[in-house]
């Protein structure tokens, strides 16, 4: 992975909102790469700049929302600087997206075979009957049954599990090199989940696909992830191989959050509470975003803001966990 | 004696097209059995988790528990009283007011316009009891603070609002708390506070939840007892340890089979086939047939019954 170049790779991203009261970072210098074929998943509570982070990525960022700072690299070719057509051209071509919700990411008025064979034509250069050829192949891929026929029917007429392997297909027509996921677990059930999660884990595994996993769920991240990234406050808290993370977190965060996950293991025992909230962002506390929660905070956790991860693992704590800590 | 009994329930709803349009496409009317022939007891001062995937009907039974929708067969006794049928309305008043609600949705169920003091003290207010002080006294119970009771549910973060729900549901003095998916709107470290709050006042005021979810490493956490819904049926009730090391129905297996674990990294899962049937048109004999590894002809043709199994209930023709 370190040899051969990532697929993407990000280089001290900020993303700036400005309002009245002054400018806001929901995402302040993060960086990290993902190679070929490798599933980095980014975990985080809501507001931590995970979907942030994702959608700078591909150029979704709605305004007043922008990239202020940083490099967004794609196979090579610096992105983040890329407006309109040029953008838009390469969505969808190098990049595809899956959203949490499968039904507001379909036309409901196109059959889905339109659409399919629409971004199969806009990204590839082929004739019409090809990319039909293409679309039905992509449909048989993510596992529709009977997709010949399933090619002519509208959105609303398949499951929300079919729906979102519609929206996976969608995503993989155009055959990207990265696959950007935004929770696209999290409104279907266990078994469909299950489903779901190996058909992305496929796709990696055969095609070389990055992709870039969005979830708050821990339990989808140790199963499907190889790299984990922690958000909290727009910032990277740490990043490392899945299983140094979870079971062995140096950051007092990550900690936390692994102790108030409810775990088998764990029995009827209380669960650890993290005290408090994330902060506003119009109210982030000095230092250290996370000292005013954690309990091993020290003077220097309130003055200097944490260590930045420089791409690597690692994390962004002036007092890590040491690495034999009990296991939360 | 069981606080709650629920005997036979059964739920139908009528999704017929409007008669006009029944006439000029030449449809038949269709009923959806939400709910069918489900029985269970909860026992006073235990947590009941009833799990299921969408569908499953776990909120209809929760509706009905509480009484926002009636049975369409069956009965659902609290303490002894059928709310669905007793005609004695002052005994139907007082079993009314020892159950209570949580929603998923801590948006969506305050009023925006009320302030937090008027939201909580409702239940109490609504039959025309003493309400002051009441307010600051539930928020700091439920770890608020007693100036919150002024302001607006826009003023709280999802966590804070679950804890007014929760101070609402309160308020009434209930024995029955009827949870539906409580947590499944926040984040996790915010889970944690409020699943150890509602388990904390379980033991302080001598709570009853029906705990309504579907996420199993939650309700494996916090409940006595285990009910497993599919497609509208009772298919498996255990103990949690019972249930999570032992699962006899092919369903459960499956469940917790495809359910995400924390401790197995890139564990490759076997994913399960198929979807949930359509419940206008449920599968004849063991809804679950067309998806089970062990189905036999017998599945196909007879419903099984809920039989007991090594301290569980299930009901499967195959298991033992």
């Amino acid at each position: 992975m370190t040899m051969t170049q990532p697929i993407l790779s990000i280089r001290d991203l900020t993303v700036e909102i400005p309002t009245r009261h002054g400018i806001l970072r929901p995402v302040d210098g993060i960086s990290y790469d993902i190679g070929r074929g490798e599933v980095l998943g980014i975990v985080g509570e809501s507001g931590a700049g995970k979907s942030m982070a994702g959608n700078a990525v591909i150029g979704l960022l709605s305004p007043p929302a922008r990239i202020a700072k940083g490099e967004i690299h794609v196979g090579g070719t610096r992105i983040d600087h890329l407006k309109g057509d040029a953008m838009r051209r390469l969505r969808g071509k190098q990049i595809g997206m899956v959203f949490q919700d499968p039904l507001t990411s379909l036309n409901p008025l196109l059959r889905i075979g339109d659409q399919l064979t629409e971004t199969i034509l806009a990204h590839l250069d082929v004739s019409r009957s090809e990319a039909e050829k293409r679309a039905v192949a992509a449909l048989d891929e993510v596992g529709i049954p009977g997709a010949r026929e399933r090619i002519n029917s509208y959105p609303h007429e398949f499951s929300g599990g079919m729906r979102q392997r519609v929206v996976i297909a969608l995503a993989l027509c155009a055959e990207p090199s990265l696959i950007i996921a935004d929770e696209p677990t999290t409104a279907l059930d266990v078994s469909v989940q299950a489903q779901i999660i190996a058909l992305l884990k496929a796709l990696c595994r055969d095609r070389g696909t990055a992709v870039m996993l969005i979830t708050h769920d821990m339990g989808v991240i140790a199963e499907a992830a190889d790299r984990v990234a922690v958000m909290y406050a727009g910032k990277l808290a740490e990043l490392g191989p899945v299983r140094d993370v979870l079971t062995r977190p140096r950051h007092p965060y990550t900690d936390g959050l692994m102790g108030s996950t409810p775990l088998a293991s764990r029995g009827k025992a209380r669960l650890h509470q993290i005290p408090g909230a994330m902060p506003r962002l119009d109210a982030l506390p000095s230092g250290c975003a996370f000292h005013p929660r954690c309990p091993y905070a020290q003077d220097k956790c309130s003055a200097d803001p944490g260590p930045t991860l420089a791409d690597g693992n690692g994390a962004a704590c002036w007092f890590p966990l040491p690495h034999d800590a009990k296991v939360a | 004696m069981a606080l709650v009994s629920v005997a036979n329930l059964t739920r139908i709803f009528d999704v017929s097209k409007p008669w006009l349009n029944r006439v000029v496409e030449r449809r038949k009317k269709a009923f959806l059995t939400a709910v069918s022939d489900v029985s269970f007891d909860i026992e006073e001062r235990s947590v009941y988790a009833l799990v299921g995937e969408s569908g499953s009907g776990k909120s209809t039974i929760g509706k009905i528990l509480v009484g926002l929708l009636p049975p369409t067969e069956g009965s659902v006794k609290i303490r002894d009283v059928d709310l669905a049928r007793e005609r004695d309305a002052a005994r139907v008043d007082a079993v009314r007011a020892d159950i209570q609600m949580i929603f998923q949705d801590p948006y969506a169920s305050l009023n925006p316009r009320w302030r937090v003091r008027d939201i909580i003290v409702e239940p109490v207010a609504a039959r025309g009891g003493q309400t002051r002080g009441m307010a600051e006294k539930l928020l700091e119970q439920v770890g608020l603070s007693a100036r919150d009771a002024g302001k607006f549910p826009h003023e709280f973060s999802g966590g804070q609002r679950q804890r007014i729900c929760i101070a609402r549901a309160l308020a009434s003095e209930p024995k029955l708390i009827v949870c539906d998916e409580p947590t499944s709107a926040l984040d996790v470290s915010v889970q944690a506070q409020v699943l150890n709050l509602m388990s904390d006042l379980k033991d302080d005021l001598g709570l009853t939840y029906l705990f309504i979810s579907h996420d199993l490493t939650v309700v494996q956490h916090i409940s006595d007892k285990v009910g497993v819904l599919y497609l509208g049926r009772l298919v498996e009730e255990a103990a949690p340890d019972e249930l999570f090391d032992d699962p006899k129905h092919p369903y459960t297996q499956m469940l917790l089979e495809a359910a995400p674990k924390l401790g197995e990294f890139g564990r490759e899962v076997d994913p399960p086939k198929g979807e949930i049937p359509d419940p206008i048109n449920p599968p004849p004999g063991c809804a679950y047939h067309p998806r089970c590894p062990l189905a036999e002809d017998i599945c196909r043709k007879e419903r099984p019954e809920m039989r007991p199994l090594r301290g569980a209930r299930v009901a499967c023709h195959m298991a033992e």
